[in-house]
């Protein structure tokens, strides 16, 4: 007999508004503490202290349209969000402050979240949707030129781009983006010629979600249909179906990797968390808690594993941390009843 | 004159003179040996004339001679070798026909004794060394030349009728070689290797009759002997008539020189012994152009008039039609014949179902044989038949009547139709249906397949189906299992990541049920929010019956919005939530939800579909009730009773007669064992004082026509349904005070209702007669209601013989028998006067009885 999904490890309330989206930041030295920003629908960034789980700071910059993308740069000091108030906001978060330093108006009105990728030290670049539907555009930061704009042929109509990875196969090589579509595919795109590497038709609903492991150059997608996508990238970049999973209900808002490439989470539109093992997209456990669609998941990148947390973040106002998976030997992780006596 | 004839007679006349009178060995053989020399072959003959005159005139007398002077001592005056020289060969190597004519004449006319046995034992050798060809050959040779016909007729008969002869003469001791399994392949070899030689005669320029074969193949066939006889002919046939256009003529011949009379026989039998169409083609040539007969056969015998061949004889016989130019135009005339007959409305309802089928494979495999052309020419006459005949078939309460006119009329305008959309019905695929969709397309293989060599082997049905499907199938299921095994090679694994439980993972219920049956009136009357409506249907029933007293303050209520339920939005099972609350109301509270129930039945403004739900209701209720059960223990109907599921029309009447045959087996076992039925559970039955209620409003008003409804008239389906519930409702009012008189109304519901020509209601009719039988002590019925159990009685005999469809009759039987049954019962209690007729009438059914499970068997 198998033994009972745990319960969350503790869970965050306060937000008083649907929770959107969630980053980590863990990395700082030993007397700082964990922290985890949150977005949610009434246009509030709140930073979570994760040692006392209280808010440190809230943050108010997108005049209480959604925010739908957070993420941290400069350690914890400098903070990227992205809000349905079009704007895309750079927060100083250094020594206590909490001003919006510069923003970048997009002219997209969709729900499409921003990707962010380090292409050297102080250098970014971030892909976001652009001005015509179908397009993105990709942006140099923190110059925030435009490095080039990504736009389908006329008569590939994939909708509008409705998730989107950018990486690159080893530090410093030319990136590439992965966008999801509205039409339910996964496109490939060349950033240094803009042009499509692959397309692959994956899904018969717009891609809600997808995440990219670039070690094994496999990803997965989400979208509003049962089935879930395992996708793989070979040496002629071509992008083709690995697996699929079906699952009890439909809709998957979110999909996250672990860093260490172990599992896989699903923040499903069923109210539940699903963990999968990431090699060969194993039912690892389901995680029942939330009492409305889960909007999204996230990995903690805490350095040391056995801390490593995951955070979901739901309709119902809710952020529940789990601590699951996170023990570096698989001997540790047994449960004690399997182990034999000696 | 001429000295000679009188020599030759002279000769002969001595011989046997010495044969009946010498006891001397010698003189014996000398006079045989004589005789031996007008047979000539040896190297003393005698002239040609004098030998010609011999076997003209006095060979049949000498033999018969030979044959009436046996006896055991006579034969032994002869050494063994010149009884083989001298005697047998005179059987052996005269002219066939009289030998064989002289020894089966012997036969006949011998007792048992030793010179039976010696003629028949040369009898056996004259088979055995092929003296049959010799004989036939004899009289085909003769023809050539007119011979008589009468000596003919006499030879055909004895050749055609040994076996029987035989057997009739020695019975158990007949010899394997005589027997009809054996002979008749013998004879057909026979026959082959007079064609033969015909073929080597006609080769040779000269002129040979070939129609004694003809009458042999004939007379063979009509004594029922097709199977053995061309079972070796026909893949004969089939080899011989493939590169030799001569013996392609002699074939045709053969078959045409058949008198008409026997024609059908050896027509049905090539027809099915043919491998293929194309073979047929060959074996007959244009038999059916040229004879009337024959394609009286062809064309409306075996199509129109009898059901009972595999498919494969019908593809063989289209297939026939189709190969030849002169033989379309049949082909055409054909289909159109098979067409009125498919769109005649009498036909559906007087044909059985296997009828009805068959006439449809006909109809598919023709469709499939005719060109563009042809369909282009008769366009509008298909399109005319198709159109009646469908509206003919959807009429039909019987759902495998609709679905053939559904295949056959899509199959036909997809035909008809060459741009647009043709006609797409629903249903379900089955092995039928799949069989008959074959049809369509395996006609022009089927060709092809037969010009295998071991093709005449598998010529059953569903041989080249199997065939075809197998291959296709294949590779379905190999190849999911690429990707899975390409997987596997992975190496590395999650097996360190052991899973959590996640039985939990179900599909998720987006609404909360209500849980008062107020809210769910509420919810149904006047929500728009659909979740939450489907939420209600699903917990109604379990809700309905653990507040049985709120039930009963909204009873009515809740039955009236529960009656009127539409689906708003789609369901899994909806029909069958909405059937299993209405069940559960009426349960809580009987009384008024069953009055309002049956009134609405009758009244106006309600979709036969909702009129057979009140039906249905009514039976699961009554069931239930008449269940007993503990009280306060209450198990929701579905569990515990599966026997009756009247959701679809022909499910219900399934159901109904296992129902029934469960009930006879437990009657009749009963009755064997002198025991009573010890029923598991006991409990007041609590239908007994609601079978009233139930019943009589139901049966009262069923020939009041309604603007809307008339059960009489178009909706004959509800009266079967109506008749079915009647049925059910009698059969759970055994025990009931009220049984007696409803089964007297029961009974002239039935009555009046019974010549129906709808096939479904009539077996509702026969369900009822068989709950009136087993619910009413039958005391009761045969004081009673005698008048009516003698009319229903002489009515279910005359079901049980004539009724076109296979389950009337069966029910009809089982109603017999279980009358029969009754008045078993009856005899024994002496205090019940019956008729005096009674025991005559009995013993005629018992022997009826008897002979129908005969035929069955």
């Amino acid at each position: 007999m198998a033994l009972p999904p745990p319960d969350p490890q503790f869970v965050l309330r306060g937000t008083s508004a649907e929770v959107h989206t969630l980053h980590f930041y863990c990395g700082g030295q030993e007397p700082d503490y964990p922290i985890l920003f949150s977005g949610s629908s009434n246009g509030l960034i709140h930073v979570w202290n994760l040692k006392t789980r209280r808010v440190d700071t809230i943050l108010d910059g997108h005049g209480g349209k959604s925010v739908y993308w957070v993420e941290a740069i400069y350690g914890r000091d400098r903070l990227l969000s992205q809000g349905r108030n079009q704007k895309i906001c750079l927060w100083d978060l250094a020594e206590g402050r909490n001003t919006v330093t510069d923003s970048v108006f997009t002219e997209n009105v969709g729900f499409c979240k921003c990707s962010l990728l380090k292409v050297a030290q102080g250098h970014w670049l971030m892909a976001m949707p652009g001005k015509d539907l179908d397009e993105v555009q990709v942006l140099e930061l923190p110059s925030k030129t435009s490095v080039c704009t990504l736009k389908p042929e006329a008569d590939a109509k994939p909708g509008m781009p409705m998730s989107l990875k950018l990486w690159q196969p080893d530090f410093g090589s030319c990136p590439f983006l992965l966008a999801g579509y509205e039409d339910g595919s996964v496109i490939l795109w060349n950033l240094s010629g803009g042009k499509i590497l692959s397309r692959l038709a994956c899904h018969q609903e717009p891609v809600m979600s997808l995440d990219f492991d670039s070690e094994k150059t496999k990803g997965v997608s989400g979208s509003s249909e049962e089935v879930l996508t395992v996708w793989s990238l070979d040496e002629q970049q071509n992008l083709k179906v690995q697996k699929t999973h079906k699952l009890v209900n439909a809709g998957i808002a979110d999909v996250a990797i672990r860093q260490d490439k172990k599992i896989l989470a699903t923040a499903g539109w069923d109210h539940r968390i699903r963990i999968f093992g990431w090699k060969k997209l194993k039912p690892l456990a389901i995680l029942d808690y939330h009492t409305a669609t889960v909007h999204c998941v996230s990995f903690s990148d805490h350095s040391r594993p056995s801390e490593r947390l995951l955070a979901a973040g739901s309709k119902d106002h809710r952020i529940s941390i789990w601590s699951i998976y996170n023990q570096t030997s698989g001997a540790l992780h047994c449960p004690l009843e399997t182990r034999k006596p000696d | 004159m001429d000295p000679e004839p009188f020599e030759v007679g002279h000769a002969v006349r001595e011989a046997i003179n010495i044969l009946s009178s010498s006891r001397n060995g010698v003189q014996i053989s000398e006079a045989l040996g004589t005789i031996k020399c007008y047979l000539g072959g040896t190297e003393n003959q005698a002239p040609l004339k004098e030998r010609e005159e011999f076997t003209r005139v006095h060979f049949s007398a000498f033999l018969r001679g030979l044959v009436s002077n046996l006896s055991p001592d006579w034969i032994e005056l002869l050494t063994s070798d010149q009884q083989k020289e001298l005697w047998d060969s005179f059987f052996l190597e005269g002219p066939a026909d009289q030998a064989f004519l002289v020894l089966l004449d012997s036969i006949i006319s011998m007792g048992p004794s030793f010179r039976l046995m010696k003629v028949i034992s040369i009898l056996e050798q004259f088979l055995q060394t092929g003296r049959m060809s010799a004989l036939m050959w004899e009289v085909c040779h003769q023809q050539a030349q007119a011979g008589l016909p009468t000596f003919q007729e006499t030879l055909l008969n004895k050749v055609v009728c040994l076996p029987d002869h035989l057997c009739n003469k020695l019975q158990g001791n007949n010899l394997p070689i005589f027997f009809p399994q054996n002979y008749f392949p013998l004879l057909a070899t026979e026959i082959i290797q007079v064609l033969q030689r015909i073929s080597d005669s006609l080769r040779g320029g000269l002129d040979c009759s070939i129609s004694f074969m003809s009458q042999v193949l004939g007379k063979v066939c009509v004594h029922g002997r097709q199977e053995e006889i061309l079972n070796v002919l026909v893949p004969r046939l089939m080899d011989l008539t493939k590169v030799d256009c001569i013996w392609q003529r002699m074939c045709w011949r053969l078959v045409e020189c058949v008198p008409d009379r026997w024609m059908e026989a050896v027509v049905c039998g090539f027809v099915q012994k043919a491998p293929g169409a194309d073979v047929l083609s060959r074996l007959l040539g244009n038999l059916v152009v040229k004879n009337k007969k024959a394609q009286f056969v062809v064309t409306q015998k075996l199509l129109l008039l009898q059901y009972s061949y595999v498919t494969a004889v019908l593809q063989n016989l289209l297939g026939y039609l189709a190969l030849d130019s002169l033989r379309r135009s049949l082909l055409i005339k054909v289909l159109k014949e098979l067409l009125e007959t498919w769109g005649s409305s009498s036909a559906v309802k007087h044909c059985p179902v296997e009828q009805q089928l068959y006439v449809s494979k006909a109809i598919l495999i023709c469709l499939s044989h005719l060109k563009e052309p042809e369909i282009e020419s008769n366009r509008q006459e298909l399109l005319t038949s198709m159109m009646g005949g469908m509206k003919c078939r959807l009429d039909s309460n019987l759902p495998r009547v609709r679905r053939l006119g559904m295949i056959v009329a899509e199959s036909i305008s997809s035909r008809i139709t060459t741009d647009g959309p043709s006609l797409k019905f629903q249903y379900e695929d089955d092995d039928e249906t799949r069989e008959l969709k074959s049809l369509q397309q395996t006609a022009p293989l089927q060709l092809h397949v037969t010009d295998l060599p071991n093709a005449g082997r598998n010529n059953s049905p569903s041989a080249t189906p199997k065939a075809v499907s197998k291959p296709s199938g294949n590779p379905h299921p190999a190849t999911p299992a690429v990707p899975e095994e390409g997987s596997d090679l992975e190496l590395d694994s999650d097996d360190d990541l052991v899973p959590y439980d996640m039985s939990e993972d179900k599909e998720l219920k987006k609404m909360k049920a209500p849980v008062y049956i107020r809210d769910c009136i509420e919810v149904l009357t006047g929500s728009e929010d659909m979740d939450k409506w489907e939420a209600t249907m699903k917990v109604l029933e379990s809700l309905i019956r653990r507040n049985s007293a709120t039930t009963r303050e909204v009873s009515m209520e809740l039955a009236k919005v529960l009656l009127h339920l539409e689906e708003k939005t789609y369901i899994e099972g909806f029909v069958e939530l909405r059937k299993r609350a209405l069940v559960a109301v009426t349960i809580i509270d009987p009384v008024p939800v069953v009055q309002y129930l049956t009134s609405q039945f009758y009244s106006l403004n309600y979709s036969l579909y909702q009129r057979m739900d009140i039906l249905d209701v009514l039976a699961l209720a009554a069931q239930e009730l008449s269940q007993p059960q503990a009280s306060g223990k209450n198990k929701p109907c579905s569990t515990q009773s599966p026997c009756i599921q009247t959701v679809s029309g022909s499910d219900s009447s399934q159901n109904w007669r296992r129902i029934v045959d469960e009930r006879i087996k437990s009657k009749t076992h009963r009755l064997a064992k002198g025991q009573s039925l010890v029923e598991p559970a006991c409990g007041p039955n609590k239908f007994s004082s609601l079978a009233g209620h139930f019943f009589f409003p139901l049966i009262q008003n069923f020939d009041r026509p309604l603007v809307t409804f008339d059960l009489l008239g178009d909706d004959h389906l509800v009266l079967g349904r109506l008749a079915h519930t009647l049925a059910i409702l009698m059969y759970f009012a055994i025990h009931t005070v009220a049984a007696a008189t409803m089964g007297k109304s029961l009974l002239e519901f039935v009555w009046t209702l019974r010549f129906h020509t709808d096939s479904y209601v009539r077996q509702g009719l026969l369900s009822a007669v068989s709950s009136v039988l087993l619910s009413i002590p039958s005391e009761r019925l045969l004081e009673d209601m005698t008048d009516e159990f003698l009319e229903t009685q002489s009515w279910l005999e005359d079901v049980a013989e004539k009724d076109p469809d296979g389950d009337c009759r069966r029910l009809a039987w089982q109603n017999l028998l279980l009358m029969e049954n009754l008045l078993k019962k009856t005899q024994k209690c002496p205090y019940l006067v019956v008729g005096g007729n009674w025991k005559q009438r009995e013993i005629a059914l018992v022997l009826r009885v008897a002979e129908s499970l005969a035929s069955v068997l």
